[in-house]
């Protein structure tokens, strides 16, 4: 019976100690994070400087032709970045509009019977996992993508005709992707607003809709803006869905040309890449890096910023 | 608490001591495989001195074991795949396992040490047979070039081919066929079939593709889903989801191709690292197997051209 209790009365020597171990057992978990972002960072930054000083930034940064098997390899990804970013501004501006509605939808707006069913649809959404979107791009996209295409460009002479594969589908792809966090996490801040800011809106007169735009989405801005970032993160480092669906030919991106994404690029070719070539991809992902690494500090910032003006 | 931490401890230590035990035991297989290969080399001595060469696979059969690791090109898995499950039947301990990472992915791995073998659907190019990677043709493939089933134009000649390739047709209205855009599809940038078709026909850096797939099985199933798509693939991928072109008037099948008369054609190399005969008993075991007629009737059997030896 002595055994398998703690004794509240004697032995507070072993509680400090237990406690002094499991404090360190934590901090130790918690250096794991810190650990791996830095190696992470440490890394990328080591494997990819080299082929920045091997072709020069300006090569590889600011020009757009790419093809490294040609006999005068040539190392641009000016189109790719372009792609990439383009690619996600639009993945978001339709994303979030659709993600941020729905959760207002389902935090003020709809009845319990429609919640009970939009919900959990959302959350099913969420754990699909990213090859399956592809795959639907690709048999019911794209032959889509190519009816539209084929009516679009029916007399263009200088049209290269990509059979669907091209920057819409992947912005589509990406845009459905990232709704299910968009919505989640707007959802949660939305339904986080104090109740007596509702009330007192109501109160003054407001109507519900005025209530929702006017008090209840601003008082939710940091947890929108949350919302923003992390679906800007999935749809940036999204690779395995779109390289089913945009075609993977390196040009500048129209809504309707063949494209490769930063992901896409370095998932093709990795496989077989060869010294400088592979020197090239690993500079590629350290430029995908520094892009997640910038916005996340920019909108961190606006994000404390907003909320010291709140005061 | 004490309690909990000690169970904790004690869990982590039985752990440790399992992960140490199975290390011991995967180091005593090596010693095992090591024995098994010096007798099949003293079986080898023996029955070199056979003249058939039946004899010979026979004998060796009954004391082989180990593992062969292949890596390479996508083109030839089937080949490698039908290649290893014969090899593993008829010798029960052997694993032969292979990888489909690209051509030059898989010579690299090899001249690396990382795999025994690098299946190449190409010629070795200077660099690799200067680092050490010595060229053995076990096969030829042809290059199909196929259409949607669809497509009403199925028969080419050479510069109609690469005046596509090139981007310079981009309707087959304008080579006689229905009025649809020509969607050309081809692979990335590595790969063995994209060098070969782009060095047969002297086009290397002039390529215009609409989309570069990364796998042949791919270009099949795009060429079927999209009308007005052409594309080039390995001769044993075509099946009935996609028509074959003729070419200069030649179908693509295998006596054209042995014939000569069919001009896409390229060599299914699987290489290693030095000479044959200085590779381990078992690799050479696996390449007198393929050069057997067992191994010639499977080459045959896949839809590839098999070399005279």
């Amino acid at each position: 019976m002595k055994g398998n209790k703690v004794s509240i009365i004697g032995s507070r020597g072993t509680k400090r100690r237990s406690e002094m171990i499991a404090g360190k057992i934590f901090v130790i978990c918690a250096f794991f994070a810190v650990l791996s972002v830095a190696s992470i960072t440490i890394y990328m930054i080591i494997n990819g400087t080299p082929a920045l000083m091997k072709v020069g930034i300006i090569d590889i940064l600011f020009n757009s032709d790419w093809s490294p098997a040609s006999s005068n390899p040539s190392y641009g990804i000016l189109y790719v970045i372009f792609t990439s970013i383009l690619g996600t501004t639009f993945a978001i501006l339709i994303g979030v509009p659709i993600g941020v509605l729905t959760a207002v939808f389902l935090a003020e707006v709809s009845s319990k019977r429609l919640a009970a069913v939009v919900k959990p649809a959302v959350e099913l959404l969420a754990g699909i996992p990213s090859v399956i979107y592809g795959l639907l791009g690709l048999m019911i996209l794209n032959p889509l993508m190519y009816q539209l295409e084929l009516a679009i460009f029916k007399n263009s002479k200088t049209h290269q005709f990509t059979g669907g594969a091209n920057l819409i589908s992947a912005v589509l792809v990406l845009a459905v992707m990232i709704l299910p966090t968009v919505i989640n996490i707007s959802e949660s801040s939305l339904r986080a607003v104090p109740e007596h800011l509702k009330s007192a809106s109501l109160g003054v007169g407001a109507s519900k809709i005025q209530t929702i735009f006017k008090v209840q989405i601003p008082a939710a801005k940091s947890g929108i803006i949350t919302a923003v970032v992390l679906g800007v993160g999935r749809a940036i480092g999204e690779a395995m869905a779109i390289s089913l669906v945009a075609g993977s030919s390196v040009n500048f991106p129209l809504p309707f040309n063949s494209v490769r994404f930063l992901t896409t690029a370095i998932v093709s070719e990795m496989g077989y890449a060869a010294d400088t070539h592979r020197e090239v991809l690993f500079t590629i992902g350290l430029v995908l890096f520094l892009f997640i690494m910038m916005i996340n500090i920019i909108l961190t910032k606006v994000l404390r910023k907003r909320d010291e003006s709140d005061g | 608490m004490k309690k909990q931490i000690r169970r904790f401890l004690t869990l982590c230590s039985m752990t440790a001591l399992t992960l140490t035990l199975a290390a011991c035991g995967s180091g005593q297989n090596t010693n095992s495989k090591a024995s098994a290969e010096t007798l099949a080399q003293t079986e080898n001595t023996v029955a070199e001195n056979d003249t058939s060469s039946d004899n010979q696979t026979q004998a060796e059969d009954t004391a082989l074991s180990g593992q062969i690791a292949m890596a390479g090109s996508t083109s030839m898995e089937k080949l490698a795949n039908a290649l290893a499950e014969d090899f593993m039947e008829k010798n029960g301990d052997v694993t032969v396992t292979a990888e489909f990472t690209g051509s030059s992915a898989g010579i690299e791995s090899l001249l690396a040490g990382s795999v025994d073998i690098g299946n190449a659907s190409r010629n070795l190019k200077d660099s690799e047979t200067a680092g050490g990677a010595v060229e053995n043709i076990v096969a030829i493939d042809g290059i199909a070039v196929v259409v949607n089933p669809g497509n009403s134009l199925t028969a080419l000649t050479k510069d109609q081919l690469i005046s596509i390739y090139k981007g310079e047709v981009t309707n087959w209205s304008e080579l006689g066929g229905s009025d649809e855009p020509i969607v050309v599809v081809g692979r990335e940038a590595g790969s063995g079939t994209r060098g070969a078709f782009e060095e047969i026909l002297e086009i290397e850096d002039a390529c215009a593709y609409a989309l570069e797939l990364d796998s042949t099985g791919t270009v099949v199933a795009k060429t079927a889903s999209t009308a007005g798509a052409i594309g080039y693939v390995s001769l044993d991928m075509v099946d009935d989801t996609v028509t074959a072109v003729e070419l200069d008037g030649t179908e693509a099948t295998a006596e054209n191709i042995k014939a000569g008369s069919y001009f896409l054609s390229r060599p299914f190399v699987m290489a290693t690292a030095g000479e044959i005969s200085d590779q381990s008993a078992l690799i050479q075991s696996f390449f007198e197997y393929i050069y057997s007629d067992a191994g010639t009737e499977l080459v045959e059997s896949v839809g590839l051209i098999a070399v005279d030896y």
